[in-house]
């Protein structure tokens, strides 16, 4: 019981203008809550039955006062409305260049990888005044990724990616949580979350750490100065590429049995039933295990299924390759 | 049965020679009365159960650490509270209680349309009651009164078939009173009682039990398609076999937030009875009431999605979900403006009922207000799955139709049992429950705020005040629920003899004797005034005979 917040931090850049919002909502809502009551107590008073007040010529209804107390609460929620909308548009749009990071939730913890191939379980080290762009997905049941601070949650969501992203402004260490009930252990599947300066994020990431891997082992991964070597998650992807066999059939060059994946990831991708589809995480990801579900026009229907075969540790690396090979997917930092 | 009992008599009253035959009688009657005081009693039951439930889940919430029980009972004590709650009591309490009492009386009728039906109803309910708590005895379920997959249908290993079974069986039992109220309320009204002369309960009742016949069969599908998958590995839901997890959300708020509805939208009507007894004159804007609610009936079927504003759900849903959802507080807010209208120039009295309705509507006002904030998906996207949601639909539901509930019960029930209950222990119960409940669920608001996530069973020692503040004020709640069953009880026997009309009310069922004659009216009433229909002179008298001492 050593403190008694009444607000929580404000640790990212949506913190301050949700909390604003929130304000107002309160405002509105003392002005709205708090005078009533005193119109209720008032007119019990008055009109006790004891009371000999004038009751004559009572209304049964009044369109004007419908109109009024129809048309003001309207107002009044749809500026709320548009204001927050304004709001959520902002925080499902990440910007151009963001730091990616891989997050796995499973029954009951949290692993997260770095561009570089750090990894680590129920923490999350990010950067200040950096974008980040977590890319998540459930290696069991749903679970959610919830950090108070940031203002910030999104449901992780076996079977798909769910993308989320925030602006850390403040270093220190803030809740990590799941907030989808997940089974026995729900309320300890969480840790904290590390804001800290660039170059001390840069000096953590070069930095080998012991992790357990989401397929249950356990192993040291040591990790290279980001600069000298790229973007490790894609280079171990390329090497997947090629010892699966996918170079063979979606060569580069476009000439393979398959369509080339280059400059696809980000774009529009024209199908074989003539509809166009946006090629993001998700499609990668059913491409890869349920091929036959959009088929890209000019190609056949020829491609084997990868379910069963590669992990979701895997699975998140072939995707940072194939995002390797066009401009809109390298990610920055 | 109710064939043999002579049709002037009160319907409590047997000429039953054995135990066993007055056993049968009641459980064998088609009497919507005799139905209804039933599922009072099965009803009231499951609130003590769940009641229970949530005890055990605030004690174990005073302290952060997790020493009164280990994980898996937490969640199966929240589980059994949430499922009790919703499923057992929210529901089908004000239509399957005061509902069952009440339409056929107050639209002029000698019962529902199907009697035989309306007790299948209660033996279905009683059957999915069973289920369910045999599923509890049997080491309980611990997935959540959501039944999220695919944890329900792949990973949870507790007796998730048994609970949705239960819920399934009860769901019907909910359609056979829903389909019950339509047609009595469509066909059997009295000569002369038109829709607009219809009290607002009716409206209330109608409304609600449209969405119980459109809503219902999709949860009925839903939790079939669970147990389909769960059995027999058959994908749906779960995306390891197929399925998709984010389908069964959809499908699960399309009822169940329709569900919201039925339990609140009674709530609205037995509260529209007091307001107007209880000033003595016309509710305001009847016409607005009573469209309201068809309003909040037909806009409740479009607003599921902002359940699921984080599930990955596209931005543009999420917007048009929300947008729906500013819309739909409109209509609640119509309610509560005419409700303090009709107060103005009225004879008020401070009666138990009277005190319920105005805890309802200070408790609906802050439920509703939060509703907005939920609404908006910025600030839901930060308080979703926390305690703010959890505070902000007890307002609603515990606020809500609790409140509606006591209140009606209190007011009906002279008419039930013929008898008053002690005016000045309904009052302080009244007071008690509405201090407990503010004192648990607003500390809520702010815990939610503050990230405490729902459903934890350990949590984080910044907390603990917060927490132990709202157990506290459980408690103060537990007192103002087990008061009025005492006095309530009591007066059965000590009560003074409530006479046919002890409100001075309008209504139809005031006409008739207290407890009513069995088959209510001896000769069909033709009716030829609107609703409360108060004398205008009525609140002239009032003052003029209010001496000091008389009850408030």
């Amino acid at each position: 019981m050593r403190d008694f917040p009444l607000f929580p931090q404000q640790a990212s850049t949506f913190a301050g203008p949700i909390d604003t919002l929130y304000g107002v909502l309160v405002l509105l809502s003392l002005i709205f809550g708090g005078v009533l009551p005193f119109i209720i107590l008032y007119l019990m008073v008055r009109y006790h039955r004891s009371q000999k007040a004038d009751r004559a010529n009572a209304p049964h209804g009044s369109i004007p006062l419908e109109l009024t107390w129809t048309v003001i609460p309207l107002i009044l929620v749809m500026g709320v409305f548009f204001w927050g909308a304004f709001l959520y548009i902002q925080m499902r749009t990440p910007p151009q260049r963001t730091l990616e990071i891989y997050v796995i939730g499973k029954q009951w913890m949290w692993h997260t990888q770095h561009p570089n191939g750090k990894r680590e379980n129920n923490e999350l080290h990010v950067p200040v005044g950096q974008p980040v762009k977590l890319i998540m997905t459930s290696q069991d049941v749903i679970h959610s990724f919830f950090i108070p601070a940031f203002r910030v949650k999104q449901d992780v969501v076996p079977g798909r990616y769910t993308t989320m992203w925030f602006e850390a402004t403040q270093e220190g260490e803030f809740h990590l949580f799941c907030a989808e009930y997940c089974g026995t252990e729900h309320s300890l599947m969480g840790g904290r979350v590390v804001a800290m300066s660039l170059s001390d994020y840069e000096r953590w990431l070069a930095t080998p750490g012991e992790v357990i891997l989401p397929d249950g082992s356990s192993g040291v991964v040591s990790v290279a100065p980001m600069a000298a070597m790229g973007d490790p998650m894609a280079l171990v992807g390329g090497q997947l590429f090629s010892n699966l066999g996918c170079a063979g059939c979606h060569r580069d060059d476009g000439a393979g049995v398959g369509p080339s994946l280059v400059g696809l990831y980000g774009n529009q991708e024209k199908l074989a039933d003539g509809s166009t589809i946006l090629a993001d995480e998700n499609y990668l990801r059913e491409s890869i295990l349920n091929p036959g579900a959009k088929i890209v026009a000019g190609y056949a229907n020829v491609m084997p299924s990868y379910d069963g075969q590669v992990s979701e540790d895997q699975l998140n690396q072939l995707i940072a390759y194939i995002k390797s090979l066009s401009d809109a997917g390298s990610s920055g930092n | 049965m109710a064939t043999t009992a002579l049709p002037g008599r009160g319907y409590l009253e047997d000429d039953t020679p054995t135990v066993w035959s007055w056993v049968k009688a009641w459980l064998l009657t088609v009497d919507h009365k005799r139905i209804a005081i039933l599922y009072l009693l099965s009803i009231n039951f499951f609130f003590l159960l769940g009641g229970l439930a949530a005890t055990v889940v605030r004690i174990e919430l005073v302290t952060p650490q997790g020493d009164l029980l280990s994980s898996d009972l937490y969640n199966r004590a929240f589980t059994l509270h949430g499922i009790i709650m919703v499923f057992f009591f929210l529901i089908p309490v004000i239509p399957a209680v005061l509902g069952n009492f009440l339409v056929p009386l107050m639209i002029g009728a000698r019962d529902l349309a199907f009697p035989r039906l309306n007790l299948l109803s209660w033996y279905l309910y009683m059957a999915g009651g069973i289920f369910a708590l045999s599923a509890a005895v049997f080491g309980g379920v611990d997935t959540g009164w959501t039944f999220y997959t695919p944890f329900s249908s792949t990973y949870a290993n507790s007796n998730v078939i048994l609970t949705i079974a239960g819920a399934f069986i009860m769901g019907f039992s909910s359609i056979a009173t829903g389909l019950n109220f339509i047609v009595t309320i469509h066909t059997m009204r009295a000569p002369g009682m038109t829709w607009f002369r219809l009290p607002l309960f009716i409206w209330a009742s109608y409304a609600t039990s449209l969405i119980i016949v459109l809503a219902t069969p999709v949860v009925g599908i839903t939790l079939l398609l669970l147990a389909i998958e769960r059995l027999w590995g058959v994908g749906i839901f779960d995306p390891a076999l197929g399925g998709d997890p984010v389908l069964f959300q959809h499908l699960f708020w399309f009822y169940s937030h329709p569900a919201v509805y039925i339990m609140i939208l009674p709530g609205f009507g037995v509260i529209s009875e007091l307001i107007a007894t209880f000033s003595r004159r016309r509710i305001f804007g009847y016409e607005f009431i009573a469209f309201s609610s068809m309003a909040i009936a037909l806009l409740g079927f479009l607003v599921w999605g902002h359940h699921m504003f984080v599930s990955s759900q596209s931005v543009y849903a999420g917007l048009v979900f929300s947008f729906i959802t500013m819309l739909v507080a409109i209509p609640s807010a119509i309610k509560v403006f005419n409700w303090t209208a009709t107060l103005y120039k009225g004879s008020i009295s401070y009666r138990t009922p009277m005190l319920y309705a105005l805890g309802f509507i200070g408790l609906f006002v802050i439920g509703g207000l939060t509703g907005i904030f939920l609404g908006v998906v910025a600030i839901d996207i930060h308080v979703t799955d926390t305690y703010f949601v959890v505070a902000h639909f007890h307002y609603v539901m515990v606020g809500g139709t609790i409140m509606a509930y006591l209140g009606g019960l209190h007011f009906w029930w002279p008419k039930m049992t013929g008898r008053m209950y002690n005016e000045v222990w309904g009052g302080i119960s009244a007071l008690v429950i509405f201090v407990g409940f503010n004192m648990t669920f607003f500390p809520q608001f702010v815990l939610g705020y503050l990230g405490m996530p729902r459903r934890y069973h350990v949590y984080p020692q910044e907390f603990q005040v917060l927490h132990v503040l709202s157990s506290s004020g459980a408690t103060v709640l537990a007192i103002g629920f087990i008061v009025p069953i005492i006095y309530l009880m009591f007066s059965l026997w000590k009560g003074k003899p409530a006479g046919n009309n002890p409100w001075e009310a309008t209504g139809l069922e005031w006409q008739v004797s207290s407890p009513p004659p069995t088959h209510n009216f001896t000769r069909i009433p033709v009716v030829t005034s609107e609703a409360y229909a108060f004398p205008p002179e009525a609140a002239e008298r009032d003052a003029a005979s209010w001496r000091p001492g008389s009850p408030l």
